[in-house]
């Protein structure tokens, strides 16, 4: 039996400190759903979806009750759907099905309409790349990622400056809702293949048929714990780590439960401090608890690797299989601190940038103006996905450049995705470096400096 | 099912009784009890076993939320694995 205490505290955690499992994903591989026609390819993908996943949301509802902590996202991500329909070239209609999968199981976010393209894209990939756009402005569940480099294939310069176009093209097709679409498409370096968290989730190809990832969350947890603690900085490594062990217990005893009640294997628990808008649930704050006076002053690279280091240590005892991501999140219209070192000019994409060397997963909702250039775009890529190659982690961009609104001015996405402060930028051009195309080579991993 | 009833709330008579009852008459076997009065506020932790309750675990959480709204207090069930996850390192010996 455990003390009064211990009790209350976790029904503290989840009352008043946000502690709660970010989302429940399903994995489901679609490699069994290949054929050369198109309407048949999208008929097995639906029966093979509905199938495994129909139960899905009523599934993490229930162990939601049972457990008294909030399950926030039920969702699905599926194989690469470039490789998918590459035999059918059905990528338009398996998009129709999807979304229609999507409605009719109630999820949250379906993740998957992705290419990997780290050394080069064949023509239909290509192809596939430019339907994005289309794809994520005629749904709204469906995500999109697309893999430009990796540490040992180096980067596809070609498929950066095609995704710069691509960014802005999604920002155009929903320019009357702030650029949404762009809030639904990551470009990679090193994407990982058990990733829960969108979005960028895609189920890789050396998966199971059908795998639980689960993502936790509980920055809120986090900065309440740090509260009481007045010591030095080995005793807040402390602190964070034993906390981070709590809330991923919490985690895998979800994953564990789904995926015994779906039937599906248990793949891993995504060790991740995710932020949401609500006061109290934010990356930022755990930063200026350890004693920043903003997120953004010098110290925050240095606060945040520490934080990110801690927490992995904390959540790898507490779980047997680790993945995804796993580490602190900083998008910036999703954490009410980051939303706030913004506007008062603590914060820039600069910052943002150096934050993204030692903490997972890179430049995350963060607003620009709609005016920047498909070769600034592709420019902010490339760096991002330069510190990712080169340091052998997952690096990320999911930038908006937000149409017919300038620096200053906000872009309104709603929910979890919450509101951004248009940032300014840098404004010099990199169209010539971007236009030459071709690849970087892959990187020295020896005589590191 | 193996469960814990927490009861929060401001400090008055018949908080036990009502709450037992109520546990009494879902067949929901009390197997601890422990309570204390922190600041005013009445808290009461309950370990039960839920084996003999025919009610879904949906139903027992909305008969004792129906009491918690009648009695001004704040009553959760949750399933003990939660704590035992959090609270103890040994989850394999106890297989969770």
């Amino acid at each position: 039996m455990y003390s009064s205490n211990e009790i209350i505290e976790t029904i503290n955690m989840i009352s008043q400190q946000h502690l709660d499992v970010r989302t429940i994903t399903l994995g489901i591989s679609l490699f069994d759903c290949i054929t050369d026609s198109k309407q048949r390819t999208c008929e097995k993908i639906y029966d093979k979806i509905m199938s495994k996943a129909s139960n899905l949301v009523k599934i993490g509802n229930d162990i939601s009750g049972e457990l008294g902590v909030p399950i926030v996202n039920k969702r699905i991500s599926v194989s690469p759907i470039s490789l998918i329909s590459a035999a059918s070239k059905g990528h338009l209609e398996i998009i129709r099905t999807l979304d229609k999968i999507a409605d009719e199981t109630g999820i949250d976010f379906l993740g998957g309409y992705s290419a990997l393209v780290h050394k080069a894209m064949t023509p239909y990939e290509k192809e596939f790349i430019l339907s994005i756009p289309q794809a994520l402005s005629t749904t709204n569940k469906i995500c999109s990622s697309v893999n430009v480099a990796t540490s040992k294939a180096g980067i596809n310069m070609d498929a950066v400056a095609l995704m710069g176009k691509i960014v802005k093209e999604c920002a155009y097709l929903t320019k009357d809702n702030d650029s949404l679409a762009c809030a639904k498409l990551v470009v990679f370096a090193n994407a990982v293949e058990d990733n829960p968290f969108m979005a960028g989730a895609f189920l890789g190809t050396g998966e199971d048929d059908t795998v639980v990832n689960v993502g936790v969350s509980g920055p809120g947890v986090v900065k309440t714990a740090l509260e009481k603690v007045d010591g030095d900085l080995t005793q807040v490594a402390e602190c964070i780590k034993q906390t981070a062990f709590k809330i991923t217990r919490v985690g895998q005893l979800v994953a564990k439960e789904a995926s015994k009640r779906l039937n599906a294997s248990f793949g891993i628990v995504d060790l991740s401090l995710a932020p949401t808008p609500v006061v109290g649930d934010s990356v930022a704050h755990i930063l200026e608890e350890i004693g920043l006076e903003s997120v953004g002053a010098y110290g925050t690279t240095a606060c945040l690797a520490m934080l990110n280091d801690a927490v992995k240590k904390g959540g790898i005892m507490a779980c047997s299989n680790v993945g995804g991501l796993s580490g602190a999140f900083i998008p910036v219209s999703e954490d009410a601190g980051m939303i706030k070192a913004t506007e008062i000019g603590a914060l820039n994409l600069e910052k943002l940038e150096a934050m993204t060397a030692v903490c997972s997963v890179g430049l995350d909702m963060i607003a620009i103006p709609g005016d920047t250039t498909p070769e600034v775009i592709s420019g902010i890529i490339a760096d991002e996905i330069a510190i990712g190659v080169v340091n052998t982690k997952t690096t990320a961009v999911r930038v908006i450049p937000v149409y017919g609104k300038k620096a200053g001015e906000y872009a309104e996405f709603g929910g979890l995705l919450g509101r951004a402060p248009i940032m300014d930028i840098n404004k010099y051009s990199p169209a010539k470096f971007i236009n030459r195309g071709g690849r970087i080579p892959a990187p020295l991993h020896s005589n590191k400096n | 099912m193996k469960a814990i009833v927490s009861v929060v709330g401001k400090d008055k008579k018949g908080i036990i009784a009502q709450v037992s009852s109520c546990l009494y008459d879902m067949s929901i076997n009390i197997e601890n009890i422990s309570q204390t009065i922190m600041q005013d506020y009445f808290t009461m932790i309950m370990a039960v076993d839920t084996s003999d309750c025919s009610i879904k675990f949906d139903g027992i959480k909305q008969t004792l939320n129906a009491l918690a709204e009648k009695m001004g207090l704040e009553i959760h069930i949750q399933l003990q694995s939660i704590f035992d996850s959090m609270h103890q390192i040994d989850t394999v010996k106890k297989g969770l």
